[in-house]
């Protein structure tokens, strides 16, 4: 091993073993379609975006679950379906047992105290009229939690150091801080509130590597402290290989594979996960040269027409006919290893 | 090989109502003939100016190369006129952005925009030029190019684009090619394609490359050389071996431990680079690491460290090398 390797693997390796805790999400066969309309004056649907067909996976308490998979394959519309900011078309979506798609507006305000996001972008999700303070006070006093003035400029404050900012930042704008130092805000909004859980979309993707590190690390500390579950959106395979519990891949609106993080990483199955772990390029020239690169033909096909059968069948290196007929269950080959394909 | 581009003590600012950004703050590197040389660093590193300053591609006001020499196949870049330089873009040095939603015209068909690189610069009939235009898309992968070529960017995913980019930058078969973050904005199945492709194409062809990015992991995949890159200026050069097994610099050390690693046992806790990248309209004359570094002596405050010979043609811009050099030996 190399000094510099020496150096690099210092620090002690940790198990992403999954929570036992009891059930806190529970989807189940979800699906999302987007009219496509056609008409000036009388319009009328022509088809539909299949953004999410059919889906179903549970989130434990405390566990960190990684949602995976390349762009329009429905995981952020799988995370807006949970915020209740899409109905979805079909299926349930239990929140400590209660099925948040049959709630009215109202029903679904106190849930939504428990239910927080973050977002991918920092530059877009802070409104630029307002300062950090007012920002991170408007959830405390939409929910009523903290009503006096002064209490609540205490508790910025605190939650600005709590996620690594100087609770001086409360009086400044969105636009006087660096990219980083925004999504720390994003974070102690979302906090704001106490939530239960978390739904990162693409929380640290717009992020400089050094900077995501510290946000990465920043996450897994609120998590251990305030034993906080997270549903991680995110195409960033190493970044959910070191934060998550279990792991789902997702192509084309279907859940492809799903299984504990190690598992998933060490003994990939789906054609198509073992595709994408390929595609990651390591940063090690010397791995680099050694790995095979073989690379998955063509493109991911349009979500209005998608492909009978599997949805991954054209792009498959195993596809055989029968693959083009019919759906593949999505199965359990081994205990919390779920995979959609017939061939393996 | 021999060298093709040669840059030296290259200086860009900005000048701007906060003041004089120093993008690109007196940096010297070299490419060879058919060489694949990345850039590498993280936003406002300068790593996008220096490459647009090959080019002069820096829009006046604000940007200004204020110092500097620019050879490419021995003459100076900058000391050209807008005719010679006009005639050197797109020929000899080619260009592939970002960008593969914004880069090409919405309004042109594809047959347009790959023949007017071709009829720019040589003296083609259209029919000769269209000819061309079906062998490059044939040879980036895009299939059933005679059709394709009527077509316009919207009928393109982001991947077939980004192709049509590189067909356009082959077109008059130069002889280095400029690419800024090709793959930043594709998805990783669709980035192995492209970066495949390229890799390919610039080895058959024996085009240099210059790629320009962040992503660490495409780097070791791909560079013969890497120029990492802090504040405006090269810290560390060296091939891609020296960078990723003896980094000898502690931005790039630190910047090697921030990153998740897929192939290693999962880290406790990651370990990031603590603090923020400078503002570039406040810097000194001393590193501009110095406040995130963990290695920093008194000396660090006076004077930026000369790049400097750690071993061969590895260089190192760092006063404390040879502590650092002892402190990632001890540890092994």
């Amino acid at each position: 091993m190399s000094p510099a390797h020496a150096a690099l693997a210092a620090g002690t390796a940790k198990s992403n073993k999954p929570q036992p805790g009891e059930i806190l999400v529970d989807v189940k066969g979800l699906r999302m379609y987007f009219p496509i309309t056609s008409g000036v004056l009388i319009s009328r649907v022509v088809a539909h975006v299949k953004a999410v067909d059919g889906i179903s996976f549970h989130i434990r308490k405390g566990e960190t679950l990684g949602l995976v998979g390349e762009s329009g394959c429905g995981k952020t519309t799988t995370g807006r379906c949970i915020l209740q900011l899409e109905k979805a078309t079909e299926g349930q979506i239990l929140f400590e047992g209660q099925d948040l798609t049959k709630l009215t507006q109202k029903e679904m305000s106190p849930i939504r105290e428990k239910i927080q996001v973050i977002f991918q972008d920092p530059y877009s999700s802070l409104n630029p009229r307002m300062k950090i303070g007012e920002i991170i006070g408007e959830p405390m006093k939409v929910h009523g939690i903290i009503t006096d003035s002064a209490k609540r400029d205490r508790r910025i404050a605190e939650l600005l150091s709590l996620c690594g900012l100087d609770p001086k930042f409360s009086d400044r704008y969105p636009h006087e801080m660096s990219g980083g130092q925004r999504q720390r805000v994003g974070i102690a909004r979302a906090l704001a509130v106490n939530p239960e859980f978390i739904i990162c979309d693409e929380a640290v993707s717009a992020l400089d590597v050094s900077i995501q590190a510290q946000v990465i690390n920043l996450l897994e500390d609120l998590r251990d402290e305030f034993g906080l579950t997270y549903l991680f959106i995110s195409h960033d395979l190493s970044v959910v290989r070191h934060l998550c519990h279990r792991v789902a891949v997702m192509y084309l609106g279907k859940m492809v594979e799903l299984a504990d993080c190690d598992e998933l990483y060490d003994n990939p199955i789906h054609p198509y996960t073992r595709a994408l772990l390929a595609a990651v390029p390591i940063p090690d020239p010397v791995i680099e040269a050694k790995r095979k690169h073989e690379v998955v033909k063509g493109e991911v096909p349009s979500p209005i027409n998608p492909p009978r059968g599997c949805v991954f069948h054209p792009r498959c290196t195993l596809a055989v006919d029968s693959c083009s007929k019919a759906i593949p269950e999505f199965r359990e080959i081994k205990p919390g290893h779920w995979v959609a394909c017939t061939e393996v | 090989m021999a060298t093709l581009l040669e840059i030296e003590n290259l200086k860009t600012q900005f000048f701007t109502s906060a003041g004089t950004v120093r993008a690109v703050d007196g940096i010297s590197y070299t490419v060879d003939e058919g060489e694949t040389v990345a850039l590498v660093g993280e936003s406002g590193c300068g790593k996008s100016v220096s490459a647009l300053s090959i080019l002069r591609l820096i829009p006046w006001p604000p940007g200004k190369i204020v110092e500097g020499q620019i050879r490419f196949a021995g003459t100076d870049l900058l000391t050209l006129s807008d005719d010679e330089i006009r005639n050197v873009r797109g020929k000899d040095i080619s260009m592939v952005f970002q960008e593969p939603m914004t880069s090409l015209n919405p309004v042109l068909s594809i047959e347009q925009q790959l023949t007017e690189t071709l009829t720019t610069h040589f003296p083609v009939s259209p029919e000769e030029a269209e000819k061309r235009a079906i062998e490059l898309l044939d040879m980036v992968g895009i299939s059933d190019p005679e059709r394709r070529l009527k077509q316009y960017p919207h009928h393109f995913s982001g991947g077939m684009r980004q192709r049509v980019m590189i067909a356009m930058a082959l077109a008059c078969q130069p002889k280095l090619i400029i690419a800024d973050e090709p793959t930043t904005a594709l998805d990783v199945t669709i980035q192995a394609q492209i970066l495949e492709l390229m890799k390919d194409l610039t080895k058959r062809l024996g085009v240099a490359l210059i790629i320009i990015t962040h992503n660490l992991g495409v780097v070791a995949r791909y560079a013969d050389r890497v120029n990492v890159m802090y504040a405006g200026k090269i810290i560390e050069e060296g091939t891609a071996a020296d960078i990723y097994h003896r980094p000898q610099h502690p931005y790039t050390l630190a910047l090697l431990k921030s990153v998740p690693r897929m192939d290693r046992p999962r880290q406790a806790k990651l370990d990031p680079v603590e603090g923020q990248p400078p503002d570039l309209t406040m810097l000194d004359d001393g590193c501009p690491f110095r406040p995130r570094c963990r290695y920093r002596v008194e000396r660090c405050n006076e004077a930026f460290p000369p790049l400097e010979s750690v071993g061969g043609n590895h260089l190192s811009a760092c006063w404390e090398k040879a502590v650092l050099k002892q402190a990632i030996k001890e540890v092994s």
